[in-house]
C-alpha cells in the first residue's frame, strides 16, 4: 500500500473488504486560550472487549486457572507491574507505558448491571445513571458545558451513534469520498431544507466537513504501511492495521487543524468473544492489533500535539472471568480502560485490583468492578478540559453527585 | 405540507400507503391503488407469508456443507504446506469468493423482489421480520446463510402465529451458528462427562448463553421483560443439544438441525418463574411456546411495528391497538397486520420515518420503473451509507430512527449517490412526470416547482430523489 493508496475512497474500501466494523464519530468545540489547545479521544470497544485478556492480570494467582487455554502466557505478556500485563498485540500501547503514557484501569464499569450490550452501551455513551435516563449523550452535552466554547462539532462515522447526540450541533465524516457532482445541486438543496428541522443542519455540516476533510487528507501524516506480500489470513491482518493506522493518523490530521475538533469519538467493534477468543493468537489478537494499530496511528499523527491529549478507551462492560464451554467468555461485568497520552501524569494502575479470587468476584463469575467508568470520564473531563465539578455532577452525568472524579490523572 | 385543491383525499391515502407502508411507487402504481388504498394494504395480508425472491434455490443445508468442507480443506492445507503460497488455491480467497458469490446473489435477487413487487406492504413486512430475527454476515460462518435464513425460516410464517415463526427461526442452523448455540455443551451432560475424560484442544466441551440471551432480551419480552441472570442461565441450559449436523453425520442431518441428546443438560429447568419438566429436545420448545404469549413479548413487538411503520416515537394509541390485536388473536401476525391498516394513527399525513440506506436505494429504482442489474448497483453504496448488505452490526438489527441515519457524511453521501444514479438512468425520462408519479399528493409545490427548473434531467431527477418528502414514508 502506498501513501496514495490511502485516499478515503482507499481506506473505505480496503476496510470494507476486510470486513473491518469500524465505525467513526467525533465532536468539536474549540475553547479560548489554553484550553483551547486540550484535545480528547474517546475510543469505544463494541461488544465487551475482554480486560482480562488486554491487560491480563498474570500475576494474579487465580489467573492461569480461571482462563485455561484462553490465558496469556506470562512469558508473552507485556509486562507492566508485578501483577497486570499488557496483551501482546498491544505492543505500540506497551511503549507508551513505558514512557508513563499509558496507564490500565484493571477493574472498571458503567452503573449498569444488565449484561445487555445495548442497555449497557446506552448507559455509557448517554452519561445516565440508568438504562433510557436520557437521549443524548454525555459528550455532546460535556461540549454544552465546556467553558468559553466555541462549537464547531464534528461526528466522523456514517450513521450518528448515541454518545454524540444531543443539543450541541455535529458535523460527521468517515472515510468514502464526494465524487464530482453538479455544483449547483447542494444549493438547491440548501434552500429546499430550509425550514427542514432534520436535513437542513445535516447538509450543511456536512459540506463544512467535506472541505476540511480535503485539507486532513492533504495533510495528514501517513506512516510507513506494512509490505502486502505473503497473502492469507496472516496477510489480511497486516492489511487491517495499515488500514487502522491510516484513519488513526487521518483522524489527527483533522485535529490538528485550525478549527478542527477538540473532542472526537471512535468506535471499534467486534469484541464479544463467546466463542474461540484465542490466546496471546487468535480473534480477539486481532482486534487488540487493529486497535493498537489505530492507537498508533493517532499518536503518529498527533505529533507536537500528542502532548495535549488524553485517550480513553472504554467497552461497556467485561466478561467472564472463567472461560466457557466454547473456547470464549461470556457477558461479564468489570473490563479495563486505557488512558493515553502526552497530558498524562505517570503512574501505575487506576483503582484497586480486587483479585480474582472465588470469594472476590461479582456474583462469583466476573470481575468484580472497583471503579465508576463515569468517575474516570470525570477525572478527564474536570482536570484536562477545564469542566467545573457542579457541570460533571449534573448536566454531563445526571444525578452522580456521589461518583469522585479521579484525581491526578493529567 | 399544504396539499394541493384537486387531490382527493384517496389520492393522498394511495400516497401514504405506497410509501408508508409499502417500499415506494413504481409508474402508474398511486392512480391504481387510489382506487381503494385500504383494501389495496388488507389484500397482501395471506397465509402463504411473503413472497421469495428469485434465486437458485440453494439451501442453507447445502451452503453450511460447503463452508464446511472449506474449512476442512484448510486446516489440511495448513499441516501440509505450512508457509508455501499455493496460487489460486489459497483457500481465505476462495472463502471470500464464496462469501461475495453467494450472499451477493442472494442480495441482489432480494433487492429484484423488493423493487419490482406490486405487494409492497407484504415486502416490507417481511423485511421488518427478517430485521427482528437478524442472522447477520459478519461472521465468516453465517456470512453465506443469512439469505437462504431468510427464504426458510421467516418469509412463509410472516403472517401466520408468532410462535411458529420464533420456533422457526431458532430452530434454523443459521440462527443456531450465529448466536453460537450449536456448540453449547450442557455442563451436565454425557457429553460433558467424556470430554473432561479426554478434554479437547480446541474448544468445545460447555455452555453458551449467547443464544438464549438474546431470544429474551432482543427476540421476545425485551430487555426490561422482567428476566434475570439465572433466567438466561437456565434457558441456556434448556437450549443444550439443538444443534447442527456435520460433515461426519448422516446426510441427511449435515448443515440441518439436529438434536443431540448426549449434549443435553439433563433435568427439570425453570425460566420466568415457571418450571419445565425435562422433556429434551421440547424442553426448550415449551419455553419458547411460553415466550411467545407472555404479555411483554406482545408489547415489546407492539411497540416495535408501529416504530417501524409510523414513527420513532409512534402514537401510544397506536401501540396499545397493536397490543390489543396480539393479546386477542394469540399472536396471529395476520390479525396484527391488519390491525397496523385500520389504524387512524397510522395514516397522519405528516410522513415522520426517515429512509434507511435500503429504503432510499429500493424506493428510487421503482420511481423510475426499474430495477437493480448487479450487486455493484447496490453493494457500494450501502456500505458507504453504513448498511452493508445483509450485515447489521449486532443481534439486534438495524437501527431504525432518524437519529442514526440522517448524519450530515450520510446525507452528502446519499446527494453523491442521487447524482451517479441519475447520470446513468436519467436518459429520456421526464423528471416532471417521476415526480407524480412517486410522491402523489406528497409532492410539494417548491420541490416540483425546483424540479421543473432544473436545468438537466440529471439535475431534477437528483433534486426529486433527496427532496424532504421522497427522504422520508
Amino acid at each position: 500500500m502506498t501513501r496514495t493508496d490511502l485516499s478515503r475512497r482507499g481506506l473505505l474500501s480496503a476496510a470494507a473488504g476486510l470486513g473491518l466494523s469500524i465505525g467513526f464519530m467525533g465532536h468539536a468545540a474549540r475553547a479560548d486560550g489554553d484550553l483551547g489547545r486540550k484535545k480528547m479521544v474517546t475510543v469505544i470497544a463494541r461488544g465487551a472487549m475482554d480486560g482480562l485478556s488486554a491487560s491480563p492480570p498474570v500475576g494474579d494467582p487465580d489467573y492461569a486457572g480461571l482462563r485455561g487455554r484462553i490465558a496469556i502466557p506470562a512469558d508473552r505478556a507485556l509486562k507492566l507491574d508485578a501483577t497486570f500485563a499488557l496483551h501482546p498485540a498491544l505492543a505500540g500501547v506497551h511503549g507508551l507505558a513505558l514512557k508513563g503514557q499509558a496507564r490500565i484501569a484493571p477493574a472498571v464499569a458503567g452503573p449498569d448491571r444488565a449484561r445487555s450490550h445495548f442497555e449497557a452501551q446506552d448507559v455509557l455513551e448517554s452519561g445516565a445513571a440508568v438504562v433510557y435516563g436520557t437521549s443524548s449523550g454525555f459528550l455532546n452535552r460535556a461540549l454544552e458545558a465546556m467553558p468559553a466554547r466555541k462549537i464547531e462539532a464534528l461526528s466522523v462515522g456514517a450513521t450518528a451513534p448515541l454518545i454524540l447526540r444531543g443539543k450541541a450541533p455535529a458535523a460527521s465524516w468517515s472515510p468514502g469520498a464526494a465524487g464530482e457532482g453538479s455544483p449547483r445541486l447542494p444549493g438547491i438543496l440548501g434552500d429546499l431544507y430550509a425550514n427542514d428541522p432534520l436535513l437542513g443542519p445535516a447538509l450543511a455540516r456536512g459540506l463544512q466537513t467535506e472541505a476540511m476533510a480535503a485539507m486532513a487528507m492533504q495533510d495528514m501524516a501517513a506512516p510507513a504501511p506494512a509490505p502486502m506480500t505473503g497473502g492469507g489470513a496472516q496477510g489480511f491482518v497486516r492489511q487491517g492495521q495499515a488500514v487502522a493506522r491510516g484513519i488513526g493518523a487521518t483522524v489527527a490530521g483533522f485535529m490538528r487543524q485550525e478549527n478542527g475538533p477538540q473532542i472526537v469519538a471512535i468506535s471499534v467493534d467486534g469484541w464479544d468473544t463467546h466463542a474461540n477468543q484465542g490466546a496471546a493468537e487468535g480473534q480477539l489478537a486481532n482486534r487488540l492489533l487493529y486497535l493498537d494499530a489505530l492507537l498508533m496511528g493517532l499518536h503518529e499523527g498527533l505529533a507536537a500535539d500528542w502532548k495535549d491529549t488524553v485517550v480513553v478507551v472504554a467497552t461497556e462492560f467485561g466478561r467472564t472471568a472463567r472461560i466457557n464451554g466454547t473456547g470464549g467468555t461470556d457477558h461479564g461485568t468489570g473490563s479495563t480502560a486505557f488512558l493515553l497520552g502526552g497530558a498524562l501524569k505517570p503512574g501505575g494502575i487506576i483503582g484497586d485490583w480486587p483479585t480474582l479470587k472465588a470469594s472476590a468476584l461479582f456474583e462469583g463469575r466476573d470481575t468484580r468492578p472497583t471503579l465508576d467508568l463515569r468517575g474516570l470520564f470525570k477525572g478527564v473531563l474536570r482536570d484536562h478540559m477545564g469542566l467545573d465539578r457542579r457541570a460533571l455532577d449534573t448536566a454531563v452525568f445526571p444525578d452522580s453527585a456521589g461518583v469522585e472524579p479521579v484525581s491526578g490523572l493529567v | 405540507m399544504p396539499l394541493p385543491s384537486p387531490m382527493s383525499s384517496n389520492d393522498v391515502s394511495a400516497a401514504i400507503a405506497v410509501t408508508r407502508f409499502g417500499l415506494g411507487a413504481r409508474p402508474g402504481e398511486l392512480a391504481r391503488v387510489a382506487r381503494d388504498p385500504r383494501g389495496w394494504l388488507l389484500d397482501q395480508i395471506r397465509p402463504a407469508g411473503a413472497d421469495q425472491p428469485q434465486v437458485g434455490g440453494e439451501s442453507s443445508a447445502a451452503r453450511i456443507q460447503a463452508f464446511r468442507a472449506y474449512q476442512t480443506e484448510r486446516r489440511e492445507m495448513r499441516r501440509g504446506e505450512a508457509g508455501e503460497d499455493a496460487p489460486g488455491r489459497d483457500p481465505v480467497q476462495i472463502a471470500a469468493r464464496m462469501l461475495r458469490e453467494g450472499t451477493a446473489v442472494d442480495f441482489l435477487a432480494r433487492a429484484r423482489l423488493a423493487a419490482t413487487t406490486h405487494a409492497g406492504f407484504r415486502e416490507r413486512w417481511a423485511l421488518f421480520w427478517a430485521n427482528h430475527f437478524t442472522v447477520s454476515a459478519v461472521k465468516l460462518v453465517t456470512a453465506t446463510v443469512a439469505g437462504p435464513f431468510e427464504q426458510e425460516a421467516i418469509r412463509p410464517r410472516v403472517f401466520g402465529r408468532f410462535e411458529d415463526l420464533l420456533i422457526a427461526s431458532t430452530m434454523h442452523p443459521a440462527m443456531l451458528l450465529y448466536l453460537d448455540q450449536a456448540q453449547s455443551v450442557g455442563p451436565g451432560s454425557r457429553a460433558a462427562a467424556m470430554l473432561s475424560r479426554r478434554p479437547r484442544p480446541n474448544g468445545g466441551g460447555g455452555l453458551n448463553e449467547n443464544l438464549a440471551r438474546e431470544i429474551l432480551e432482543l427476540h421476545t419480552v425485551g430487555v426490561d421483560g422482567g428476566y434475570s441472570q439465572a433466567d438466561v442461565t437456565e434457558f441456556a441450559r434448556a437450549l443444550t443439544g439443538w444443534s447442527v449436523g456435520g460433515l461426519r453425520e448422516a446426510e441427511d442431518r449435515q448443515g440441518r438441525f439436529v438434536f443431540r441428546v448426549a449434549t443435553h443438560e439433563p433435568g427439570a429447568r425453570k425460566v420466568m418463574g415457571r418450571t419445565y419438566r425435562d422433556g429434551e429436545a421440547m424442553q426448550a420448545g415449551g419455553i419458547l411456546k411460553d415466550l411467545a404469549a407472555h404479555p411483554a413479548t406482545a408489547r415489546h413487538l407492539a411497540r416495535k411495528i408501529a416504530r417501524h411503520f409510523v414513527a420513532d416515537d409512534p402514537p401510544p394509541a397506536l401501540v396499545s391497538r397493536l397490543e390489543a390485536a396480539w393479546t386477542a388473536s394469540g399472536g396471529d401476525l395476520a390479525a396484527v397486520a391488519r390491525a397496523l391498516v385500520e389504524a387512524p394513527e397510522a395514516w397522519d399525513p405528516t410522513p415522520a420515518k426517515f429512509k434507511t440506506p435500503y429504503e432510499f436505494l429500493i424506493s428510487s429504482w421503482r420511481a423510475i420503473g426499474g430495477q437493480p442489474g448487479a450487486i455493484e448497483h447496490l453493494a457500494p453504496p450501502l456500505n458507504a451509507l453504513g448498511q452493508r448488505p445483509f450485515s447489521a452490526p449486532s443481534p439486534k438489527g438495524w437501527d431504525e430512527t432518524a437519529a442514526t441515519w440522517a448524519a450530515p457524511d450520510a446525507v452528502i453521501k446519499r446527494m453523491t449517490w442521487a447524482e451517479d444514479f441519475s447520470a446513468v438512468v436519467a436518459g429520456e425520462l421526464d423528471p416532471n412526470t417521476i415526480a407524480r408519479d412517486a410522491l402523489g399528493a406528497r409532492l410539494s409545490e417548491p420541490v416540483r416547482a425546483a424540479v421543473a427548473r432544473a436545468e438537466s434531467r440529471q439535475e431534477a431527477l437528483s433534486i426529486l430523489l433527496m427532496s424532504p418528502e421522497f427522504q422520508r414514508r
